[in-house]
């Protein structure tokens, strides 16, 4: 029988452990087990052989750790083809054959994948594929891939099974006593990510015995529409006389499995410390009992590496900030490769009570697809909100998908033929929760029918790429009632029918009722609130508008959504008192601002200094601010740092409070359309192989400070990126940092090839190994010992 | 044979005037004392404090160090091993929460950046000392810890401890290209223990 089959059918007994089966044969720590197919091949087999005879439909091939990473390319075929070849012959040498299954076992790298780690997303893929395509050529039947502790690395191996072969494939994941993945991830999580990318089962198994996952099993259950696996170890382990001995023995394991069987786990074995006794009398104990019947769960939901998002009673917001659209600040930061300030509107975004970001980052003159990438997995490093990818780029599409580390907000499609086929063969790739416009090629229909009718074809479509309906939101599309009175009407209407009758979640771009109206807040908030009403699951809102902020919780309150109200009493308390900051801004005279800019920077007060800042600029010259308070004020610090008076969180204080104040400067200066403010570009970098970049980044902050336009190029960057930023800014000088001894021939070489490539740049070094005699050595023209030295050394250059 | 094991952790209360001198700060000033409170109360629950070790007889062979898993040429360990019949090498972990929190605050306000760095310090050694302190006996003594690239310790004895430990698997550690390991603030040493005389 087909495997997919079977699982359908009656329970699918796996394995267990086999690590600790060849340890107690002599397995040494530190020996590679896989070896031992080649090396031992008597005694995997026998392994094998005894788990087929108690009971076991599948048996996990001895690959766990079989890849590119660890065996030469010759090695590791060998290793796979004595594996496959083992697990063939313990079944054929067994008394019943039918019905019984080789799996390809793969586990993790023992990597970290970027942006926590320095190993590559695509190395990763391709790591696993190799180890794939072994195993199908050499006759597995099904793959498991298992003990992934990292959302992302399991993400890594699930495409390189489904872009190498067809085989059935089971995940199981290795949950921590917190019930998260090591990175994170809920079994929710999972579940939203796995089945998006379309995994025949999903599961837990090793780290912990069978009772300590009974959260995680409940979860994956009710999350899960595929079948649920699971593989617990026998208990915890602890060491006896120099061996390690597991707490949990057979009868109470096999007892545990059969209560999780009762609760719907379909595909049960086990991990470390369970022998061929353990599936025995677990297979003995199901005896007669029969599955559960699989059921869909109807889950519409999107997840991040930590939580998956469900969408449900509860309204969802998702802020709009990041996105250049209207904004010039923005564009600025997009022209400039500012990822700093895009990550910043994340955060912020965060902060202000955001469910998901929406992420756009496209403008005419930039790679759409590079800066996409970049956004999308800086935003997965500083926040664990889900995103939602908004491009009309097919190709900045896909590869922000394929990055996106969750099942990911897809917007959009609409109901032209063109963005379906161009939408969907993605989403059933990748997975993911596609806004659904209800527009096609004849437009916007008037009327609310007319968008239902669209719906209707998005969905029926949908389904032609195995694509549900409760993965399909639909924005009926907000249009501007000062063009049309009915506008709105025609919104809410198509809002509440797709929601009644056709049971699918919607969205809207709420601002966009307001355009050509004075007060566009009232009106936006207004409206928002009617949608709610009617039924409205997502708004893409801006958080930072006080009047929708004060809608949402309020509607929740109203809506019985809000326990006890007290969601909207924490937000009504962190709401400003207007007539307190009205006479707080009168107390400062104004023939004082100057000083107190200046006192703001010093004491390091951010908000302040913005405020202040703000309102200088109203009567002075943007340089005159810069020139005669913000240097000023910095020098004080500079120097008190300088003096090991003043400490360096407190220079970062003062320096970010200054950055406050700077900002305000750009942002005036765009709107006025005065000249750049900056001195000269210095390229900044922590060389290939360094992934310190905190010292770098306090040089970043104290030169933009001073002036400078920094091109920060990141963490472990290959000299040739660095040389390629200072030729085409024509940086005048380079920063390189690295904090490991390992690091500074990275850093020699990238010195040797910028001096071979842009001879006039200057280049100063620092970081914790360095020192002024070894920059000497590798041929650096500066070295400064701290981030104020790296300052007077770029002002020296003027 | 020797059997790795793993072990977790309850850490003791975080030392305020540590994470400053961690920071840069060489004395406690009031405002950075409650900056660090204010930092050290947000990270209070995400830090998952993990070790795996085993013990291992160490002796000399030739010029060479034999540690039972792997062999270094390194007068500087052997010295620090004198005397010690045995050693445990270890590696620990606070885990990965930190990490993404000093890269939050790095975009946001890069003075708690500095501060969260002085946490994650502080708590991984206090993680080790803890550790290093439950090695110690009646009968034995535990020397410093010594850890890969410290004198003239190779850091690529790296590849053997975690080869060794199965550190990615047992407490989520992993070793980059350059051998620094991810979470960052993780460590791994080889500790001699030596019988009190």
């Amino acid at each position: 029988m087909d495997i997919k089959q079977y699982i359908k059918e009656k329970f699918l007994l796996l394995d267990g452990g086999m690590g600790t089966l060849l340890q107690s044969a002599g397995l040494t720590p530190g020996e590679y087990p896989e070896k031992w197919n080649i090396t031992r091949p008597e005694i995997i087999k026998k392994i094998h052989g005894d788990y087929l005879a108690a009971g076991s439909r599948v048996i996990s091939a001895n690959t766990f750790g079989a890849n590119c990473l660890k065996f030469d390319c010759d090695e590791l075929e060998q290793i796979i083809k004595a594996a496959m070849k083992n697990a063939r012959a313990a079944i054929a040498e067994c008394g019943d054959k039918e019905d019984r299954f080789v799996a390809l076992d793969i586990g993790p790298t023992g990597k970290l994948l970027r942006p926590l780690g320095d190993f590559d997303f695509e190395n990763a893929v391709e790591v696993f594929a190799k180890t794939v395509r072994l195993g199908a050529k050499y006759g597995a039947d099904l793959i498991i891939l298992e003990t992934f502790s990292d959302s992302y690395e399991t993400k890594a191996a699930v495409l390189a099974v489904k872009e190498n072969c067809d085989l059935p494939l089971i995940v199981t994941n290795a949950y921590g006593s917190d019930g998260k993945l090591m990175t994170g991830a809920t079994p929710a999580a999972m579940v939203a990510m796995l089945e998006g990318l379309r995994v025949d089962a999903i599961g837990a198994n090793c780290s912990l015995g069978p009772k300590q996952l009974r959260g995680v099993v409940e979860e994956l259950l009710l999350n899960a529409s595929v079948p649920v696996v699971l593989q617990p170890n026998a208990g915890l382990p602890r060491v006896e006389s120099g061996k390690t001995v597991y707490d949990v023995d057979s009868e109470e394991f096999s007892s545990d499995m059969l209560d999780f069987a009762k609760m719907g786990v379909r595909v049960l074995g086990g991990c470390c410390g369970t022998t061929p006794e353990y599936i025995e009398k677990t297979a003995r104990k199901l005896v007669g009992l029969v599955p559960l019947p699989l059921s869909e769960k109807n889950i519409t939901c999107v997840s991040s590496y930590t939580h998956a998002l469900r969408f449900d009673k509860q309204p969802i917001l998702i802020g709009e900030r990041i996105n250049p659209t209207g904004k010039k600040r923005f564009k600025q930061a997009l022209m400039e490769n500012d990822i700093d300030y895009i990550l910043g509107e994340g955060i912020n975004q965060q902060e202000k009570g955001v469910h998901i970001l929406d992420v756009n980052v496209g403008l005419p003159d930039i790679d759409e697809p590079s800066m996409l990438c970049r956004a999308v997995t800086e935003l997965q490093a500083v926040t664990d909100l889900p995103l939602q990818i908004d491009t009309s780029n097919t190709c900045a599409m896909e590869r922000a998908l394929r990055l996106y580390n969750g099942k990911a907000m897809i917007n959009s499609v609409s109901g032209k033929a063109e963005s379906m086929d161009a939408v969907f063969p993605l989403a059933a790739k990748y997975g993911g929760l596609i806004v659904a416009l209800t527009l096609d090629e004849n437009g916007i229909p008037e009327t609310a029918e007319g968008r239902v009718e669209i719906a209707r074809k998005i969905l029926a479509r949908a389904s032609e790429y195995g694509i549900r309906a409760k993965d399909i939101i639909f924005d009926t599309l907000a249009m501007t009632v000062s063009a049309d009175n009915k506008a709105a009407i025609a919104t809410l209407g198509a809002l509440r029918t797709i929601k009644n009758e056709l049971g699918c979640h919607t969205s809207l771009g709420v601002s966009n009722v307001s355009f050509g109206l004075p007060h566009r807040e009232v009106i936006n908030s207004t409206f928002f609130a009617l949608a709610l009403e009617n039924g409205l699951s997502a708004a893409i809102m801006n958080p930072y508008s006080a009047d929708m902020m004060k809608t949402y919780y309020a509607f929740r309150a109203l809506g019985g959504m809000d326990d006890n109200c007290a969601d909207f009493i924490e937000f009504a308390a962190a709401l400003p008192d207007e007539k307190a900051q009205a006479t707080a801004a009168q107390t400062v005279p104004e023939e004082n601002y100057a000083s107190e800019l200046q006192k703001a920077i010093i004491k390091g007060l951010r908000d302040r200094s913005s405020e202040l800042c703000r309102a200088l600029l109203e009567k002075t010259a943007p340089l005159d601010v810069v020139q005669n308070e913000v240097i000023p004020a910095l020098d004080v610090v500079g120097q008190g740092f300088e003096a090991k008076k003043v400490y360096l969180p407190q220079l970062l204080m003062s320096a970010d409070a200054a950055k406050a104040a700077f900002e305000e400067v750009k942002s005036f200066m765009l709107r006025d359309g005065s000249e750049k403010v900056s001195k000269f570009p210095v390229v900044i970098a922590t060389v290939k192989g360094d992934i310190h970049d905190i010292g770098k980044n306090i040089v970043k902050l104290l030169l933009e400070n001073y002036g400078f336009e920094v091109i920060d190029l990141g963490r472990d960057v290959p000299p040739e990126n660095v040389v390629a930023a200072v030729l085409e800014s024509k940086a005048p000088l380079a920063g390189l940092s690295a904090l490991m001894t390992t690091t500074v021939p990275a850093m020699e070489e990238t010195i040797k090839q910028l001096r071979a490539s842009a001879p006039d740049c200057k280049i100063i070094v620092g970081g914790a190994v360095l020192t002024r005699e070894y920059a000497d050595k590798i041929g650096a023209d500066y070295y400064a010992k701290d981030a104020m030295e790296a300052v007077r050394y770029a002002d020296s250059l003027k | 044979m020797t059997a790795v094991k793993t072990k977790e952790y309850v850490l003791p209360p975080v030392c305020i005037r540590e994470v400053l001198r961690y920071s840069g700060c060489a004395e406690v000033t009031p405002d950075m004392e409650a900056l660090a409170n204010e930092c050290a109360a947000e990270a209070r629950k995400i830090f998952s404090p993990k070790i795996c070790y085993g013990e291992f007889p160490v002796k000399m062979i030739g010029d060479d160090l034999d540690l039972g898993f792997a062999r270094v040429s390194s007068r500087d360990l052997e010295k620090n091993l004198e005397g010690c019949d045995s050693a445990v090498v270890f590696c620990a972990t606070v885990g990965h929460e930190i990490d993404r929190l000093i890269k939050k605050y790095g975009v946001i306000s890069p003075a708690k950046a500095v501060i969260f760095q002085g946490l994650g310090a502080e708590r991984i050694e206090a993680l080790c000392d803890l550790f290093c302190a439950d090695l110690e006996s009646e009968g034995l003594t535990a020397r410093p810890r010594f850890s890969p690239g410290y004198g003239d310790l190779p850091l690529e004895l790296q590849r053997d401890i975690f080869r060794t430990l199965d550190c990615p698997r047992r407490i989520g550690a992993t070793l980059n290209q350059s051998l620094l390991i991810s979470p960052t603030k993780s460590v791994s040493a080889v500790v001699g223990l030596k019988k009190r005389v």
